[in-house]
């Protein structure tokens, strides 16, 4: 038991090292994954799809092929989608929205706002090509817009697109053609949003299940 | 180069003679009027005395006489505000200096003038100036104003940390102040002796207030982040529940000569009190006014009358039983805007916003006029001790009360404070015009009441001009983090609306609670029983189908009304020639209205779960309306009187700027940046007639009009390019059939692709049976002149075509 204990909080620590939680939210978070598996080892899709909440999210579909997607791993050139992931794979995708560190440096914040937005382009980017064509940007903005109607959300993608080309590619002669947004291209125009304050969550470092009113601290 | 800066100067010359004139004009009336009543004297005295000689001239019929007191109160009043606007005008045709020197300062300074000029002939001020009439007519204006119009998601997100600094924060200041000047006054070379425990912590209970107004005024031109703004906003409104109290509090101790302990827990309980009874009131006036407009639709004229007499009775009800006013008149607006602004029609609702600016501009003009020209005309009593280590204390004791509130509060915080933020919020800790009406009412009973107003009047003209000043080079320097107000891409706005929807699922995904909880309880709530109850059409938001469809035709509509004067000769030809001369060049995609139309439609249809945005607002403009909820529709009627020719010529201009043309077959090749549009005069012509629902028309239109498309980026194979192109053809055709009841808006679903010919006639719309529960309001900083159109407010169109 001691030794079970003792080996649970190594590879607490390891886990931690890597994704940057404490060691206390990794409990927590881990506890959760417990939940969502049914005490299994590992989650697969239908496991997060059937969390009542995420019902109503219209990108909900999204959001659990985030956690699949081998991008977000942070091991870079792996491109492709996980059947089924780990506490380890979760946790690096929940790593992705922790929150600014209140004594991080300028790199630090820029690494961390990179990674979200990096983050936010593998979501896009459906087919892993490492560019959001005007089709992958179409059929993203189409499930989300729901009501809009298709042919909005459509022009809306095409002046998306439009915008895109015409700050990073301004001196296009006439027959040239946009591919599509690369990732620097995508860093470039969202530069006006602030991430930092948005993207993020609070992750709790006690267990949310006995403390439902306190104080999150991060 | 010079000739407008001359002019300017004449401007402001003539302005400051005509300011002269209009005080030096009153001088002259007040004289006139001793003339007017001893020339009536002698009249008078004629008919007393008894006709000695009935022959004798009789009295003849004044022709013309002048009764000043009878007017003198109205009168006087009408000319200061005017004074006071003149003022404000003549501020803004030389704009150089509002950047550097906020206005607030530039107010006082006039009034200082005003008060030296009034003092050297030996008027006095107007007797109106009291602090009743501060308190009762002035303040609640401001705070109204302030309260409608705040930003209420960054409020709700930061209300913890906002209640934090205001309470706390002025508890501390207060008592700290207070504590160091009771010991300078120990200090017998200084003077001050007699000044008392008490009277100096309720002096130092009126100065540490961090004043709404003033702050405001100070900051509004600099973007500091979003947090820091709405933080020191809300100090300065939330403080007053706790000036209150712990004005009470001293003044009613201030009498006694012990100070006991039991006063404080009693001074504790009054605070609960003056808070929650502050906040109660104000839900329930709003409340009440949100349900009352709920039956107003058939008295439209009066609608914007109920929102300002319930917010004043709020305040009145408040200050009848001695608690926050201010917290009351808050909530209520807070409370009553949205259920209000979905009840009542769409002018009212413009009217209303103006209205409520036109009287807080005044107010506030007013009132630092008049800290000015009473800083002159009051008796002084200045000691230099005094005065000083009040200055010195405020500055110190503010200062380490932030850094110290900040280190407890920012563990709580997910965004936390860094030292440049501690060091705005501390330093634009400005103090204003409520300290100076609290400090006249000071009981006479405390001897030292001159000193105390000399005092405050220092630490006033010191914060506001001094710091007031400086700090916006300050901020620059240090390099505070700034809000990014401009929302000028698409893409931004998408992806905001992506962020949120991901923190929303992966949160539900952790189980975690957040504010988005607490919010997400409460949209709950609201749409089960509070929408019902107050609502007068409470269906659910949700219907943003034809939401949408308004939205679109309020973008026809606006794209109409921003004027574009580079082209005025025959549409075709301008249209040809221009492109072929442009061909090498890409051009300019968007107009800054099609963007700012995108931004609605994303913001309004797409991703609405969870949150409810308002858009920043700017104190001297209506709100920008960019990322609001809000939108504008105009009327059919108003669209046939604003078709003049000249505008007519405008519109088809516009046509050619507008966004997508659609090119029928090659669709596989790529035309990036070109957005030329090419219309046809005949089809213009039909479009001025303004026919509605001629499917007959539309589709025999269409040939006639060679449309390119324009697409910026290749379809993936040339396959997806065709096909791409034929659902829109086909869904097009399908949408004929439709049995929609509104011809126009259907057509303009696609009016991106579908251009001109659709957008003929969505022009001019029909009256639309509007979904419920939506809102329109005008908003729009728009440079380009257009201004605030007449609105009509959709969700009574059918009723209200023949109104209004």
């Amino acid at each position: 038991q001691q030794q079970q204990q003792q080996q649970q909080r190594r590879h607490y620590e390891e886990l931690a090292h890597k994704s940057g939680f404490s060691t206390e939210q990794i409990k927590n978070l881990h506890k959760r994954f417990r939940q969502l598996s049914g005490n299994k080892e590992t989650i697969s899709r239908a496991n997060l799809d059937s969390i009542p909440a995420l019902a109503n999210n219209p990108i909900k579909k999204q959001i659990i092929d985030a956690f699949f997607d081998k991008r977000n791993q942070r091991q870079d050139d792996e491109v492709g989608s996980l059947e089924e992931i780990g506490l380890e794979q979760f946790l690096m995708v929940m790593s992705h929205f922790r929150p600014p560190a209140h004594k991080s440096g300028e790199e630090e914040r820029q690494a961390a706002r990179r990674q979200k937005l990096r983050f936010l382009f593998n979501m896009h980017d459906t087919d892993g090509d490492g560019i959001i064509t005007l089709v992958e940007y179409r059929k993203e903005l189409l499930s989300k817009s729901g009501a809009i109607g298709h042919q909005a959300a459509k022009a809306i993608a095409d002046a998306a697109m439009l915008e895109v080309a015409s700050t990073n590619a301004p001196h296009m002669a006439p027959d040239d053609f946009y591919e599509g947004i690369t990732f620097e291209h995508f860093q470039q125009i969202l530069k006006g949003l602030e991430m930092e304050s948005r993207m993020h969550i609070r992750f709790l470092d006690v267990d949310t299940t006995t403390m439902r009113c306190g104080k999150a601290t991060s | 180069m010079c000739g407008p800066v001359l002019s300017h100067r004449q401007d402001l010359l003539v302005l400051l003679l005509l300011s002269l004139c209009s005080s030096g004009g009153k001088c002259e009336i007040q004289k006139s009027e001793s003339t007017a009543s001893a020339s009536e004297s002698p009249f008078h005295n004629e008919i007393d005395q008894p006709q000695a000689f009935p022959d004798e001239e009789r009295a003849s019929l004044p022709v013309f006489t002048m009764d000043y007191p009878r007017i003198q109160v109205p009168f006087e009043f009408t000319l200061w505000v005017l004074l006071a606007s003149f003022a404000k005008i003549g501020f803004h045709i030389y704009q150089k200096i509002t950047i550097w020197i906020p206005e607030s300062c530039l107010l006082i300074a006039i009034g200082l003038i005003v008060g030296a000029i009034m003092h050297s002939v030996k008027e006095e001020p107007p007797a109106v100036l009291t602090s009743n009439v501060f308190f009762l007519y002035m303040l609640p204006l401001i705070v109204l104003e302030n309260g409608y119009f705040m930003p209420t998601r960054p409020f709700f997100e930061n209300v913890g940390t906002v209640l934090w600094y205001a309470v706390v924060g002025t508890l501390w200041n207060s008592i700290g102040i207070g504590l160091s000047l009771f010991a300078i006054c120990q200090f017998e070379v200084f003077g001050v002796q007699d000044i008392n425990l008490q009277e100096n912590l309720l002096f130092a209970s009126i100065i540490s207030a961090v004043d709404p107004v003033a702050v405001l005024a100070v900051f509004d031109d600099i973007d500091v982040n979003e947090q820091t703004h709405i933080v020191i906003f809300g100090e300065g409104l939330f403080n007053d529940a706790v000036t209150v109290v712990l004005y009470s509090m001293f003044s009613f101790v201030a009498d006694m000569s012990a100070f006991e302990s039991s006063d404080v827990f009693l001074g504790v309980a009054r605070f609960f009190v003056v808070g929650a009874g502050g906040l109660l009131f104000g839900l329930v006036f709003g409340f009440v006014a949100a349900f009352t407009t709920r039956f107003t639709h058939n008295a439209r004229q009066i609608e914007p009358l109920f929102v300002f007499m319930f917010s004043y009775l709020a305040y009145l009800a408040a200050e009848l039983f001695a608690i926050s006013s201010v917290l009351a008149i808050i909530t209520c607006a807070i409370t009553m805007k949205y259920y209000v602004e979905e009840n009542v029609s769409q002018r009212s609702c413009t009217t209303i916003r103006h209205v409520i600016k036109m009287l807080a501009t005044i107010s506030e003009t007013l009132i630092f006029f008049f800290l000015g020209v009473v800083t002159i005309t009051t008796e002084h009593e200045w000691n230099w001790a005094y005065i000083l280590f009040t200055l010195l204390f405020a500055l110190l004791w503010r200062g380490i009360g932030i850094l110290v509130l900040s280190q407890i509060v920012n563990p709580f915080r997910t965004i936390q404070f860094t030292f440049k933020d501690q060091f705005g919020l501390a330093y634009g800790g400005v103090r204003g015009a409520i300290c100076f009406a609290l400090v006249f009412t000071l009981p006479d009973s405390i001897n030292r009441k001159n000193l105390f107003v000399t005092a405050s009047i220092a630490i006033i003209i010191f914060t506001v001009f001094i710091q007031g000043i400086s700090i916006r080079p300050i901020i620059e320097y240090i390099n505070i983090r700034r809000t990014n107000k401009d929302l000028d891409t698409i893409n931004v706005e998408i992806h905001n609306r992506v962020m949120e929807h991901i923190v929303c699922g992966i949160e539900d995904l952790c189980g975690q609670w957040s504010h988005y909880y607490w919010k997400d309880k409460f949209k709950k709530f609201n749409d089960r029983f509070l929408r019902r109850i107050l609502l007068r059409d409470s269906r659910a938001e949700s219907s943003i189908v034809s939401l949408y469809k308004k939205l679109e035709l309020q973008t026809a509509i606006d794209l109409l009304d921003t004027p574009v004067g580079d082209l005025s000769a025959a549409p075709s030809i301008v249209s040809l020639y221009d492109e072929r001369k442009n061909s090498s060049q890409p051009q300019k995609n968007f107009l800054t209205e099609d963007v700012r139309k995108m931004h609605d439609i994303l913001s309004k249809n797409m991703y609405k779960i969870r949150e409810r945005t308002m858009a920043y607002t700017n104190k001297l403009n209506q709100p920008d309306n960019s990322r609001a909820r809000e939108i504008l529709i105009r009327r059919h009627a108003s669209i046939r009187r604003s078709l003049r020719a000249a505008s007519f010529r405008e519109m088809v201009s516009l046509f050619l700027k507008a966004t997508h043309a659609h090119r029928p077959q090659t669709a596989s090749q790529t035309v990036p940046l070109h957005r030329v549009l090419i219309l046809h005069l005949p089809a213009c012509s039909e479009f001025v007639s303004g026919e509605l629902g001629r499917h007959r028309q539309h589709s025999s239109s269409r040939p006639i009009i060679p449309l390119r498309r324009l697409n910026t980026v290749k379809e993936s194979t040339r396959a997806v390019g065709q096909s791409d192109s034929s659902p829109e053809e086909d869904v097009l055709e399908e949408r004929h059939p439709r049995g929609h009841p509104v011809a126009a808006p259907r057509k303009l679903s696609s009016e991106w692709d579908q251009p001109p010919a659709e957008k003929e006639e969505t022009v001019a719309p029909p009256p639309l049976p509007v979904p419920p529960g939506w809102v329109a309001d005008s908003q729009n900083i728009r440079d380009n002149g257009a201004g605030d159109p007449l609105l009509g407010h959709l969700s009574q169109g059918s009723q209200e075509s023949g109104r209004s």
